[in-house]
């Protein structure tokens, strides 16, 4: 899958937290869409309101720490991101956008991306494109468990599959 | 051939392949569980995955809790607990109400868990079940939707890195003081997607409350679980504290040549009560650094330290004494036995004489909902497990992170105080004994 098109790199540092994505106050919601307008609350007050579909976030080391909440990689489908690109994620968080089929690249240059600059992402080659600075940054492969569970289209699909086939 | 963690014999027991760090598994889990925040989107998931004949895998080991918005704060949580209840219900899964408390203390207390047992849960702090030798780990509300559905997870088998704390821990340091420190000393990513290892005299010597409180944080250095080795303490815990029959299997323990990621060793003696500062638990330090910090608010609970023996720490501490004026102590219970049995002990009516707030069961101002949300600029120090920017209320307010007996002697004075101070005899026999008996 391509996301060739580029979009508005949103630039976070190091350990964004789930609380800083989707704040606990507003996770009483399960949905998307409402998630999306409390998304970075705090952390980044006019991020919901101007983020449009197609745009990346970008991050540090260690992005979505904390909670096993999944109202923090909801709250960005729900935004219209199109992937998370981060130095490092943790966790729960990594493994929770994997299974909503929400794209996350671990690339180990994402700092050399600056906030606004314009990016675009190609997820089989692995790579991401800075449209600003015409730099290429290398992400790291998906192990090929983890490649065939997206390739079904998430953990649903694949879980679908398993019980129809049991 | 080299010799294997406790987790991947686990793991392997689970998966039924001889398996090592690095591999993928899919495993069966023996229980599952969710609360009130996270089990609506688990149900949805589960519904989405399953066809017209919906049923669990294994409702007999499916567990919900009402914990985060118990008793309900608003309508949208309201509404949330009834889609639990619903559910519960329909499925034949077993539902706990909003007095019975946090997930993890009540699926302790209620003997879903044994020692070697996998357990995943729709929180973070899953990792607690390593305090009785089980594995367990938090995961996503579409995670345990589909274990709902087929009683299976998949997992990467974890890497270990192994801390051995030798000797004996000195007078006022605890297992809170020691996990605030590995997090210091790995930070906050330095145990990501790791298993971490508790091991050593000082450890073995723990009772098993406290043992708990050192898987549960695991999280807090990014780690998959926590896990200390069971033993004969354990098997006496479950007894008395759950009505459970269980025994341990000499196997279900790392091999002298398992393979570690790293190994952190450290003498007792050395080790002094730790603080994390504002505005991640990585921020340890000794007490002597904050010592003299004025706080508005302490905070004793969660599922970290809101156990009956944490409280009653506190009580002992404050006996006969008021807090200080101008300072709020908020204690809230673990589980609707702990509310009970400090009760039953006075240490209820303690709290409350020394001028202290005692609030109905559940995790309460820990992820900022309510029950004592901080306001612009409030200082807080809190038994808890996280004080990121805002987790307790405002982005301006700060919270420090310590051990119920530092958080005894800080709701005294009314600044952080080292609980060496005020005298450790008046408390500390509680805390390394092991009533480990709340029903």
């Amino acid at each position: 899958m391509s996301l060739e098109e580029p979009g508005r790199a949103w630039v976070f540092g190091d350990d964004v937290d789930t609380d800083q994505i989707t704040p606990s106050r507003f996770i009483v919601s399960t949905d998307p869409e409402e998630l999306a307008t409390h998304a970075f609350n705090d952390l980044r007050p006019e991020f919901s309101a101007n983020v449009d579909s197609g745009e990346f976030v970008v991050a540090g080391k260690n992005f979505g720490g904390g909670s096993s909440r999944e109202h923090a990689p909801l709250s960005l489908i729900g935004a219209g991101v199109d992937a998370v690109v981060a130095r490092s994620f943790a966790r729960i968080f990594f493994r929770n956008a994997i299974n909503l089929g929400l794209p996350v690249m671990i690339c180990p240059e994402a700092d050399r991306i600056e906030d606004g600059e314009e990016i675009s992402i190609d997820l089989d080659a692995g790579t991401v494109h800075n449209h600003d600075t015409d730099e290429t940054y290398d992400a790291e492969p998906l192990p090929p468990f983890l490649q065939d569970l997206v390739d079904e289209g998430g953990l649903k699909p694949y879980t679908r599959k398993k019980l129809d086939s049991a | 051939m080299t010799g294997k963690t406790i987790t991947e014999k686990i793991l392997s027991e689970k998966s039924g392949t001889d398996v090592s760090a690095g591999e993928y598994v899919e495993a069966r889990v023996d229980e599952v569980i969710a609360h009130d925040v996270t089990g609506p989107l688990a149900v949805e998931a589960f519904e989405d995955v399953t066809g017209e004949d919906r049923e669990l895998a294994a409702p007999d080991s499916t567990v919900f809790t009402l914990d985060h918005h118990a008793p309900a704060d608003g309508v949208k949580a309201a509404n949330n607990h009834n889609v639990v209840r619903e559910f519960a219900e329909e499925y034949g899964a077993h539902q706990y109400e909003i007095n019975d408390g946090i997930c993890h203390q009540v699926m302790i207390e209620e003997g879903f868990v044994e020692p070697g047992d996998l357990v995943v849960g729709a929180d973070s702090h899953s990792t607690t079940y390593g305090g009785l030798g089980a594995f367990g780990t938090g995961v996503g509300s579409t995670d345990l939707g589909t274990t709902f559905a087929t009683g299976e997870l998949w997992f990467r088998v974890p890497e270990t890195l192994r801390f051995e704390v030798h000797g004996d821990l000195p007078d006022g340091v605890y297992a809170k003081d020691l996990i605030l420190r590995f997090i210091g000393d790995v930070g906050f990513d330095g145990g990501t997607y790791m298993t971490a290892e508790y091991a050593g005299s000082a450890v073995g010597d723990l009772p098993i409350h406290q043992r708990l409180v050192l898987a549960n944080m695991a999280i807090e250095m990014g780690g998959k679980a926590g896990i200390v080795e069971p033993d004969e303490r354990v098997v006496d815990y479950l007894e008395h504290q759950a009505g459970l029959e269980t025994s341990i299997d000499p196997d279900l323990a790392s091999d002298d040549d398992a393979t570690y990621e790293a190994v952190y060793t450290y003498e007792g003696s050395d080790l002094a009560p730790q603080v994390a500062k504002p505005s991640n638990p990585e921020n340890a330090v000794d007490v002597d650094d904050v010592v003299g910090t004025d706080v508005d608010q302490v905070f004793v609970g969660t599922c970290t330290n809101g156990r009956y023996e944490d409280i009653r720490i506190v009580a002992d501490a404050l006996a006969g004494e008021q807090i200080a004026p101008g300072t709020r102590l908020i204690v809230v219970p673990a589980s609707g036995a702990v509310y009970e049995k400090c009760l039953e002990t006075g240490v209820l009516g303690t709290i409350v004489a020394a001028g202290g707030t005692f609030q109905s069961a559940g995790c309460g101002p820990c992820a900022g909902y309510h029950q004592g949300v901080l306001g612009d600029d409030d200082v807080c120090l809190a038994t808890a497990n996280r004080n990121f920017p805002g987790r307790e209320g405002s982005m301006d307010s700060r919270v420090y992170l310590a051990s119920p007996a530092t958080a005894a002697a800080t709701a005294l004075y009314g600044e952080i105080t080292d609980p060496r101070e005020i005298g450790t005899d008046r408390y500390d026999d509680h805390a390394t004994a092991d009533p480990g008996v709340v029903r």
